[in-house]
């Protein structure tokens, strides 16, 4: 019974523990970007990297969805003769929905990933230890940029991401099912509304401190040789997943119901 | 003047330090020898504030540096006046040689214009033996001699008063190792730093030691002046030093 109790009360321990080192090292994340030295080139070089470069990943993404979204509603709408409504629904779930959860998970494949194997190889070759011997915060130095990056880097991403997944629908709409072209962007025109794009960048901004914060965390904190940076990558991308996925609810439930 | 006094660190069960007691006076060179895993590593990173000791006291020119009220200012004077040359090299990867080198001159309140760092960078490059061309590459091009020199010219680019070398020879075949271990010593002489080394390779400890100590079952086993090394009946040492596979000191560990 001892052991039985014991073997469930100790992951529940290990969860709660894991929550709040995270919770903490996000604090003295954000503690610091406030306070100087600024490292502005690690900042250029990070949204470079996780802005710049991720452009064609979101983008493929988008427009494939976009397109897949259009036929779906079609057929959906066809049901009940509401084919009309293909236009307006396509534009307010990539806006609200599509655009920044896609987005944010391949970001989280993409970017989680190369920042936790960087960061936990650097751990591992005692290159953290050597910037602390010279007088440099690896915090401030490694975890501050990165996040500040995809924090801002995202929710441009997600409008990119968005206008390219309404041209997706747009192109399919108009070559595979008969839509006008000017019937087609007047519908989208007129029944998207500004929070919905405005909704969605915000969650942009949101999955993008997770993806980079997750990338940090389980870099800095990654264990011993190849395996260690390994799980650390493997631990880093899951677990900024599962948080996008979980936030996003939350902000939307947030967001959306009154 | 360094003193560590009583100094405790363990991980889990693994009592790494179990009392440490050391003095290493200014301007000297000492070397602490012992076999892997005996925690040499870890007290050169418990004087660095990298691991907190579990107790002890570790003081620098009697000022003590575990403290933990320590504020961030007081930190970064402290390592300011240390240099260290890390086991692998640990030269961070995505920035040139140079910029390896001239890492602490770039940055900080006392930062130095760009074109001024990268002059003393190429000096120390020439003073660790290297070209200044090598300045424009990357760690990941350079050999395993030519990283570890890269490291050492890092390590004293900030001219600073104390110097730390982790396994300076390790993985060098034996005559880098030499170049290696005269560097350091010509190095810590004409700059008049102290330096602790820690090593196993026995050709070090004669080439850079002005003392010697020798850290075993977590605590400082003998220490004395090089000269005096090779006569101490110390058992412990007497194994160590000439590599005996017989002895106090057992071989599985």
């Amino acid at each position: 019974m001892t052991a039985a109790l014991g073997a469930l009360g100790r992951p529940v321990l290990q969860a709660v523990a894991a929550v709040g080192r995270v919770a903490l090292f996000a604090a003295s994340v954000l503690g610091h970007i406030l306070r100087p030295p600024f490292y502005l080139r690690e900042l250029g070089t990070a949204v470079l990297q996780i802005g710049w470069f991720s452009l064609p990943v979101v983008g493929l993404t988008a427009i494939f969805t976009g397109g897949a979204l259009a036929l779906q509603i079609y057929a959906g709408g066809s049901r009940f003769n509401a084919e009309a409504v293909v236009p307006s629904i396509v534009a307010i779930g990539m806006a609200r929905e599509l655009g920044p959860v896609l987005g944010g998970l391949m970001v989280a494949a993409r970017v989680a990933s190369s920042i936790a194997a960087e960061i936990g190889t650097m751990k591992v070759t005692e290159q953290i230890d050597a910037l602390v011997t010279l007088s440099t915060n690896p915090l401030k130095y490694l975890a501050v940029p990165r996040v500040l990056a995809a924090t801002l880097s995202m929710p441009v991403l997600v409008g990119v991401g968005d206008a390219i997944g309404i041209m997706g629908g747009w192109l399919v709409g108009i070559t595979r099912l008969d839509f006008n072209s000017a019937t087609y962007l007047k519908n989208t025109v007129d029944f998207l509304e500004p929070w919905d794009v405005g909704s969605g960048l915000v969650k942009g901004a949101v999955f993008g401190f997770i993806v980079a914060l997750m990338g940090c965390y389980h870099g800095m904190n990654s264990a011993r040789g190849a395996q260690g940076v390994g799980a650390a990558t493997k631990a880093a991308v899951v677990s900024a997943s599962v948080l996008i996925l979980a936030a996003n609810y939350v902000l939307t439930e947030v967001f959306f119901t009154s | 003047m360094i003193t560590l006094t009583d100094v405790h660190k363990q991980f889990g069960a693994n009592k790494v330090l179990q009392g440490v007691t050391l003095g290493i006076a200014s301007g000297t060179s000492m070397v602490i020898i012992g076999g892997s895993g005996t925690g040499k590593s870890v007290l050169l990173k418990c004087i660095l504030g990298l691991v907190r000791p579990d107790a002890g006291q570790i003081t620098l020119d009697g000022q003590d540096v575990t403290a933990k009220g320590q504020s961030g200012a007081d930190r970064d004077a402290f390592l300011a006046r240390f240099g260290m040359l890390f086991q692998g090299g640990a030269l961070f990867d995505s920035l040139h040689v140079w910029e390896n080198v001239a890492f602490r001159l770039l940055r900080g309140p006392k930062a130095l214009p760009k074109a001024q760092a990268r002059e003393i960078a190429i000096e120390k490059l020439r003073r660790v033996g290297l070209k200044p061309e090598t300045a424009d590459l990357f760690p990941a091009e350079l050999s395993g001699g030519m990283q570890k020199r890269v490291g050492l010219a890092r390590a004293i680019a900030a001219e600073p008063e104390i110097i730390f070398f982790d396994e300076p020879t390790t993985g060098l075949d034996p005559i880098m190792a030499g170049v290696i271990n005269e560097l350091i010593r010509e190095i810590v002489v004409e700059m008049g730093a102290t330096a602790m080394t820690i090593t196993h390779d026995m050709s070090s400890v004669r080439a850079i030691a002005d003392n010697v100590a020798m850290l075993h079952g977590g605590v400082i086993r003998w220490t004395g002046p090089v000269s005096e090394m090779d006569a101490t009946p110390d058992p412990y040492v007497q194994q160590f030093i000439h590599g005996r596979a017989e002895g106090p000191i057992a071989s599985v560990r």
